[in-house]
């Protein structure tokens, strides 16, 4: 007789399976990196094939958080490496930050989505709007992982349209009031702490850390994803919170502050998208080699060939396009109608890499032996979160028409 | 503790491997090199190893060109202290002894790591040759090694056993699987190794004793003959008239 109980939560161990992937370069971009960022790739690569990718199919099936992972992730230093060392960070320029993304993405969008909104929705905000003592408080402990944090924007009933949120801080003296729900937060039902966006009494956006285990606030998880099912997402719940006035974060001011962080996580996520790609693509070319089908490697059909070009096409564009806004961002010019325009494009191609990638595998490909089925559920989230598709078209339609179509 | 590690590029183990100049070298289009796993799983931590026990340096030190300062930059972002290159191509495996001789001599060091050989050419030479030169002890082999005072505990696999066996510093030990497990380098590594120094310095006068005449890639492995599962008679008529095993 089996054991119920035993059979609803097995323990989850490393499988013995062995991640093939290998990385293709078509256009020798390699040459426009550093040695550092190819030492940088390589260990990040190291890592995930040790340690992540042996587990990431058992707990995307089970939707569980491997929350071990997140120390881990410290240890390696995938949270904050743009920023400086001085609080923890790891003091690497923007090229880097995002070929880590690639990296973790590679694998699973939740891990990078993991590390996207440590580093760039919860450091980035308090390094940039936080007073001197919330970085020396804070940033280090984010940084090793030994806190995790998430980030506060999205309401129930305010997504696209965060402007209009209801959430509210009501000065009280010496503490403010916080009050309002926020929906499809990242990391929220294992947060310590989240940078949380309220107006003010006088209609402002403002940033406020909310830490675990104040009165009246609650992290109830989302369940029934079938997408990012590696990364916990919740509610952060505000019923007369009472936040420390000096949780505020003094240098936020106006919905341009939570913008910005997102700017920071949508370059990311450009970076990260192309990761997903690379193992879609990566799988289906060794799949369409092995896999015979009358008489022949199914990689000798032209309808397949047609996949796999395409493919590989838009992977090298997409790279080239993250380069080139990386060098710009390095140097302080990439623009947020810039930065929106590669996180739509490569989120898009790769979504469409990962639907082809699934036909080319056949049945295989919707089973977990292969991890295309899981990066294209995965994906429909990074298509929609950090703004959806159609909210980024009209970013770029806005910024080359100067009209705004928003409303 | 003074601790030198000896570091080599290897092709990386995915490359495909030909030759040019009627197959007398080996074609280095396209490959792409890593630093030889036995020096940096092995050789390269234990030494980080002991220095985080017993305080003290690690130098690393290479001989080749200038391709290989992306590898050295990996070991001292996995911890090494600072590093030595010898700006020379890596001949022959007395060349090479005879350079890190030169660099160490006067240098003092207490343990002197190097893998146990690199996995392109296999010689299994430059520890034994380096100590001869040096004239200290040689420690082939080893997977583990404990160090109190100035002796060392090393163990060593050898046929149908294992040799355990004590050394005093200063020694060279060639390290293979057992002795420590891999580090993967850290961002903060990464970014500190930046920092660390790098000193190349000429090559001292040394001859190649041995060239290489021709390189030959193994026979193509033949193909795959399936028998019938219905029909074990084949198959035995196969082990037996053509592949002779039966
Ligand atoms: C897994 C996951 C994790 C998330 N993590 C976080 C997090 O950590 N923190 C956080 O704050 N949020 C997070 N989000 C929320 C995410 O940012 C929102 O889902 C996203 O902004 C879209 O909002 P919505 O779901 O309310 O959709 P809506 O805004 O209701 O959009 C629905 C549809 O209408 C379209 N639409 C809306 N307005 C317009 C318009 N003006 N013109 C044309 N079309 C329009 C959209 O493009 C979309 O197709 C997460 C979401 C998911 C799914």
């Amino acid at each position: 007789m089996s054991n119920i109980t035993e059979t609803l939560t097995p323990t989850i161990q490393k499988r013995a399976k062995q991640d093939p992937f290998q990385y293709h370069d078509y256009y020798q971009i390699d040459d426009l990196l550093t040695d550092e960022h190819k030492l940088i790739r390589e260990s990040v690569r190291s890592w995930i094939k040790k340690e992540v990718s042996p587990i990431i199919e058992e707990y995307a099936q089970q939707a569980k958080f491997p929350r071990h992972l997140v120390k881990q992730m410290g240890e390696i230093g995938a949270f904050g490496s743009n920023l400086p060392a001085e609080y923890g960070g790891g003091g690497l320029d923007d090229i880097s930050y995002g070929i880590i993304m690639q990296e973790l993405e590679r694998c699973d969008s939740g891990i990078r989505s993991t590390a996207s909104v440590q580093s760039s929705l919860v450091m980035y905000p308090i390094y940039k709007f936080g007073s001197e003592e919330q970085r020396r408080k804070y940033l280090p402990k984010l940084a090793t992982g030994e806190w995790l944090g998430s980030f506060g924007l999205t309401e129930p009933n305010h997504g696209s349209n965060p402007k209009g949120m209801t959430t509210r801080i009501k000065d009280e003296g010496d503490h403010y009031l916080l009050n309002g729900a926020k929906m499809w937060i990242s990391n929220a039902p294992f947060a310590d702490l989240a940078v949380v966006w309220a107006k003010d009494d006088e209609d402002i956006i403002r940033g406020v850390i909310v830490e675990r285990g104040m009165e009246g606030f609650t992290t109830p998880e989302t369940h029934g994803k079938w997408s990012l099912r590696a990364s916990a997402t919740g509610e952060l719940v505000f019923d007369n919170v009472k936040v420390p006035k000096e949780n505020l974060l003094p240098k936020s001011k106006g919905l341009r502050s939570p913008l910005t962080c997102l700017s920071s996580a949508r370059y990311g996520i450009a970076w990260g998208a192309i990761g997903a790609a690379m193992d879609c693509y990566d799988s289906a070319l060794r799949y369409s080699l092995e896999r015979i089908q009358f008489g022949k490697p199914i990689g000798g059909f032209q309808l397949t060939q047609k996949k796999l070009a395409e493919m590989i096409t838009e992977i090298t564009k997409a790279q080239l396009l993250a380069w080139r806004l990386g060098t710009l961002k390095n140097q302080g010019k990439a623009t947020p109608a810039q930065i929106s325009m590669a996180k739509r494009n490569n989120v898009e191609i790769a979504l469409k890499i990962a639907r082809e990638a699934r036909q080319i595998h056949g049945g295989m490909g919707i089973t977990d032996e292969y991890p295309i089925m899981r990066h294209m559920m995965n994906l429909e989230s990074v298509v929609t979160y950090e703004g959806t598709h159609d909210i980024h078209l009209l970013i770029t339609g806005m910024d080359v028409t100067g009209l705004n179509a928003f409303k | 503790m003074k601790l030198l590690v000896c570091i080599c590029k290897t092709p990386d183990t995915t490359a495909k491997i030909s030759f040019t100049n009627d197959n007398t070298q080996f074609d280095t289009n396209n490959v792409s090199f890593i630093m030889n796993p036995t020096d940096e799983w092995y050789a390269l931590v234990r030494a980080i190893e002991v220095k985080e026990q017993l305080g003290g340096t690690v130098t690393v030190i290479t001989v080749g060109q200038k391709d290989l300062d992306q590898i050295v930059r990996k070991a001292l972002a996995i911890g090494a202290d600072n590093a030595v290159r010898v700006n020379a191509e890596p001949t022959d495996a007395y060349f090479v002894a005879k350079q890190i001789a030169a660099h160490a001599q006067g240098e003092n060091y207490d343990l002197i790591f190097t893998g146990k050989e690199t996995i392109d050419y296999n010689g299994f030479m430059v520890g034994g040759m380096l100590a001869e030169l040096l004239d200290l002890p040689f420690v082939s082999l080893a997977n583990h090694m404990e160090i109190e005072g100035n002796t060392a505990t090393v163990s060593r696999d050898i046929e149908g056993g294992v040799e355990k066996l004590t050394v005093d510093t200063p020694f060279v030990v060639s390290a293979q699987k057992g002795m420590a497990e891999q580090r993967i380098p850290n961002m903060r590594g990464i970014m500190m190794a930046r920092r660390k120094p790098l000193k190349v310095v000429e090559p001292v006068a040394a001859a190649s004793l041995i060239s290489t005449k021709v390189y030959e890639l193994p026979p193509e492995r033949k193909s795959v003959k399936l028998v019938d599962p219905e029909n074990p008679a084949e198959l035995v008529r196969l082990l037996h008239e053509e592949a002779k095993v039966i």
